[in-house]
């Protein structure tokens, strides 16, 4: 058995566990990365628009701080998100953009005095502040008060990824390219690192750590119409649900992005509705406004999406071989912008549709996107249930997003995430208890079960076909867990889901290598898939109410009152059809922002009992302390200074929040 | 172009085309492997992409056939690959600007790994620690806390243009030097170089740069063939760049 010892070993090459790996090495500890392609490819590069940040740079953004940006997150996750951790993360942000930018990513930067925008189809004239010069810009975006993302062009995503990827390399962090973990090496109580395959070799090797960190991104690809690079096949939510011990939290929470073109489900980016763009129907009518008088476009994804598949339900989609589609309108915005700013979009428009997105409307419709779902961790980052796991990023329910994640809160928590979980994995190799030696026959079991596995479908003689079954997933997951969910149609994709599961059992393969070879890779996948998206799948069906992306059109209310609390899928039984689930509450009384109307969407939803007595308790507690500053006002509420690592500490200066110059 | 002419003709006859595509096949982990074009054919559809086009040969002809994509859609690099002889991203190429008979293999210069995979990924992290693509900052840590160091927004756009390099190989492939000589940087680290030179943040000085790429296998190298320029997938001003940093280059080395 070749075996590779290290102290952080991280399951996946974007931003969440690169920046993961960049904060072990600072704190002296050694780190390799696990990356089925070259990290620079991973699915970060993708993300367009922008990375919210509280900088208020913009004329727009000013008044904007961590507490803006903390209560449009959690409305936004329709009260799902753990509200302690979205502190953390609205007051890392400003720093890990700062950092970025030290680091040298080209974020575009404010230009002192007037300019022209388009805000509601009107053209305006924004003044920004000479001393703004300079700094660097945000833009407006979905669900959120004030124009708070930050962002490099269109190309945000990759602009940082390569920024950090170089960090990586100048660091001296090892990324073992082309390698996949296929199974966590554990006892049930401490996670020891994970039986690795070399996706060009087809060796497998057992990489031995203190700690392990899952990094690797959504499960978009459950789907068939995503806007997920094709690599996010939810792998890390596999190898934490087949410990039998870990537990997933909120996987029935999916969102659809408003606007994946038709037919590739490219990613057009949010940023087209922020700098101004419209959603038309098959009349041409702008139809937002009558829907969602008060934010229009830019209410948050999940309501945006089910307004748009309300429209195309009532007739007035645009008919295509493709199905039904509406229009994204970006011609108002002008040339210059559009080949200055929306570069990507402009790209993508051309190759794909063949169309001049300064000409013509483009085609659009709700797309699988983002996976709010994940390993389920405490604010540490670490597994409640798994001792040495950890997760960070998309693949992680930390859980910043809850039920619907804002449009740039995602690409930020990637490198948040990875500043404060770093620190604490750090911490975490720094105790002498966590040293102890590694369980190498432990290991030894893990590889010659996997190598079993890998025998048992290149030899077995099985009739099955990955490929088919993969295709069948995604159907069924389209079709019966999307946008509009309902209680039998559920039923019936989760039955479905366990045929396939059955059925990929006897999968076999028509070539037999074990070096490179791309059936066996989805061979050993598509059964790892298929319990992830029954964890989807029966989650959604279990939770009988609606909350952000979770629609339920038999159960069409919020319910606080039975159901603010967590999903939690784990898979105790090998040989069970379904994962067990169980529910962790979250507590209203403890809640800076207790449940309520989210400023966008429908304002009916039944209250959870403890709601008004601490709306009440909030309520005096910011009359008590009225004219004193909004950090103490804030420490009363929910106090939260003792959960960041101390490096991270310390108050973001403004221009119109100077720091003391002695702090 | 006769292809588009045919395909509309049959499109109008409501009739779609038979691809014919061939491609260049070997496993170079198998001993008994040999270098062979292998023809697969399939039915054009609508908005047909090489992405598509080899997803569908995968699932349902040849469950053996070696490729690489990830984001598919022109942002991430993975798939450049030669089409009909040009180096070019196959997801977000269309069928319906090829002929008929389409021709695919993998980028020549960088390690095969099997078909149209090819390892750029272990190239690129080579060319990145040799010339150090990191930012060097001037002073030790800046604190975060604090408001970020100002940029003039122009010199900001002009970074982010050089910055948006997908590393896909693409320049490399198409080199007229790099066929003769392994160890040449390539148009990518020129990128590289020019987009660190651009940026007010970077301490490295022409001196630096110098040893960097002052000789052969770096900017002296260049035949200005510049193929780079032509194929590159994000039209960097690969010619303007080059041509700018040799003269810096020469400045320096004569100075």
């Amino acid at each position: 058995m070749k075996t590779i010892m290290t102290d952080v070993l991280v399951v996946g090459g974007g931003l969440a566990g690169l920046r993961i790996a960049i904060a072990a090495r600072k704190r002296g500890h050694e780190a390799i990365v696990l990356s089925l392609v070259p990290p620079k490819r991973s699915h970060s590069s993708a993300a367009q628009g922008g990375m919210q940040a509280s900088l208020g740079n913009v004329t727009k953004g000013t008044g904007d701080n961590e507490d803006v940006h903390f209560e449009d997150t959690v409305r936004g996750s329709d009260w799902g998100a753990d509200q302690i951790v979205a502190r953390m993360f609205v007051d890392t942000a400003p720093k890990a953009v700062r950092e970025l930018a030290s680091w040298g990513t080209p974020w575009s930067r404010v230009r002192g005095g007037d300019h022209e925008v388009i805000i509601n189809e009107q053209k305006v004239t924004l003044t920004e502040r000479m001393e703004a010069h300079g700094l660097i810009a945000q833009r407006d975006f979905g669900g959120t008060k004030k124009w708070r993302t930050c962002y490099a062009a269109d190309g945000t995503g990759h602009a940082m990824l390569f920024t950090t990827s170089n960090q990586a390399v100048c660091h001296g962090v090892e990324v073992h390219e082309r390698t996949e973990a296929l199974a966590l090496i554990h006892d049930g109580e401490r996670c020891y690192g994970a039986v690795v395959r070399n996706l060009i070799t087809g060796e497998l090797v057992a990489y031995l750590a203190k700690a392990t960190a899952i990094a690797a991104g959504g499960a978009g690809r459950l789907y068939s119409a995503t806007t997920s690079a094709v690599i996010c096949e939810g792998m890390g939510h596999g190898l934490a649900l087949e410990t039998g011990v870990a537990r997933l939290g909120n996987m029935e929470a999916v969102q659809f992005h408003p606007t994946g073109i038709v037919p590739a489900g490219i990613l057009v980016t949010e940023g087209c509705r922020g700098d101004g763009g419209l959603l038309r129907d098959v009349d041409g009518e702008r139809f937002m406004p009558h829907y969602e008088p008060e934010k229009k476009e830019l209410a948050s994804r999940d309501v945006v999406s089910r307004r748009m598949e309300e429209h195309i339900r009532s007739g007035k989609g645009v008919q295509s071989r493709f199905g039904p589609h509406l229009w994204l309108d970006i011609t108002l915005l002008g040339r210059h912008h559009i080949e200055h700013n929306l570069r990507e979009v402009k790209e993508i428009c051309e190759y794909f549709l063949g169309i001049d997105p300064a000409e013509k409307w483009i085609p659009v419709r709700p797309t699988q996107h983002y996976t709010m779902g994940g390993v389920r961790t405490d604010h540490t980052g670490q597994s409640p249930s798994l001792k040495g796991l950890f997760a960070a990023g998309e693949a992680a329910c930390w859980d910043l997003h809850g039920f619907n994640r804002l449009g740039g809160n995602s690409v930020a928590e990637t490198v948040v995430a990875g500043m404060i979980v770093g620190e604490f994995i750090a911490d975490f190799c720094d105790k002498p208890e966590n040293s102890a030696p590694f369980p190498l026959t432990l290991a030894r079991e893990f590889v010659q079960r996997e190598e079993a596995k890998l025998a048992a479908i290149l030899d077995g003689g099985g009739s099955e076909n990955a490929f088919k079954l993969y295709s069948e997933m995604q159907e069924v997951m389209t079709r019966h867990v999307g946008i509009f969910r309902q209680g039998d149609a559920l039923l019936a994709g989760v039955a479905h889901l366990q045929r396939l599961l059955e059925r990929s059992a006897d999968i076999g393969t028509s070539g037999k290598s074990r070096a490179a070879n791309p059936e066996l890779v989805m061979a050993y996948r598509v059964r790892r898939m298929i319990k992830v998206a029954l964890a989807t799948a029966h989650g959604a069906y279990l939770r009988t109410e609606s909350r952000g992306a979770h629609f339920r059109e038999d159960f069409p209310h919020r319910n606080d009152q039975e159901w603010l609390k967590r999903t939690l899928a784990f898979w105790p039984d090998e040989t069970a059809s379904l994962p067990s689930f169980e529910y962790e509450p979250l507590d209203v009384t403890k809640m800076e922002l207790p449940p309520g109307w989210r400023g966008y969407g429908a304002k009916d939803y039944i209250d959870h009992p403890d709601t008004p007595r601490r709306q009440q308790e909030v309520d005096a507690i910011r009359s008590q302390m009225e004219g004193r500053d909004r950090f103490a006002v804030q420490e009363a509420l929910m106090p939260y200074a003792d959960k960041l690592p101390a490096s991270l500490a310390g108050r973001n200066e403004r221009l119109d929040e100077p720091l003391e110059t002695s702090q | 172009m006769s292809a588009i002419d045919n395909n509309t003709a049959r499109q109008n006859a409501g009739q779609n085309r038979q691809l014919s595509i061939n491609i260049l096949r070997y496993d170079p982990s198998d001993p008994a492997s040999r270098p062979r074009m292998q023809e697969y054919r399939i039915e054009e559809s609508d908005s047909m992409t090489l992405f598509i086009v080899l997803n569908e040969i995968r699932e349902h002809q040849d469950p053996t056939l070696q490729f690489d994509f990830v984001c598919r859609a022109g942002i991430c690099g993975s798939s450049a690959m030669m089409v009909n002889g040009r180096p070019q991203l196959a997801c977000r190429t269309l069928t319906r600007d090829l002929p008929n008979v389409i021709t695919l293999a993998p980028l020549p210069f960088f390690e095969l790994i099997g078909d149209l995979s090819v390892n750029t990924g272990k190239w690129m992290r080579g060319m990145s620690e040799r010339l150090q693509v990191w930012l060097h900052a001037k002073e030790g840590e800046t604190d975060i806390c604090r408001i970020e160091e100002r940029m003039d927004p122009d010199i900001a756009e002009q970074i982010y243009e050089l910055d948006r390099c997908i590393e896909c190989g693409c320049c490399v492939a198409a080199c007229g030097t790099a066929q003769m000589r392994k160890d040449f940087v390539g148009a990518v680290g020129f990128g590289k170089i020019a987009r660190f030179r651009l940026d007010p943040r970077d301490a490295r000085t022409d001196d630096d740069y110098y040893e960097l790429i002052g000789d052969d296998t770096g900017v002296f190298g260049c035949m200005s063939l510049l193929a780079c320029h032509d194929v590159c997938p994000k039209s960097l001003p690969l010619q303007t760049q080059i041509a700018f940093l040799r003269r810096k280059m020469a400045a320096q080395g004569l100075g």
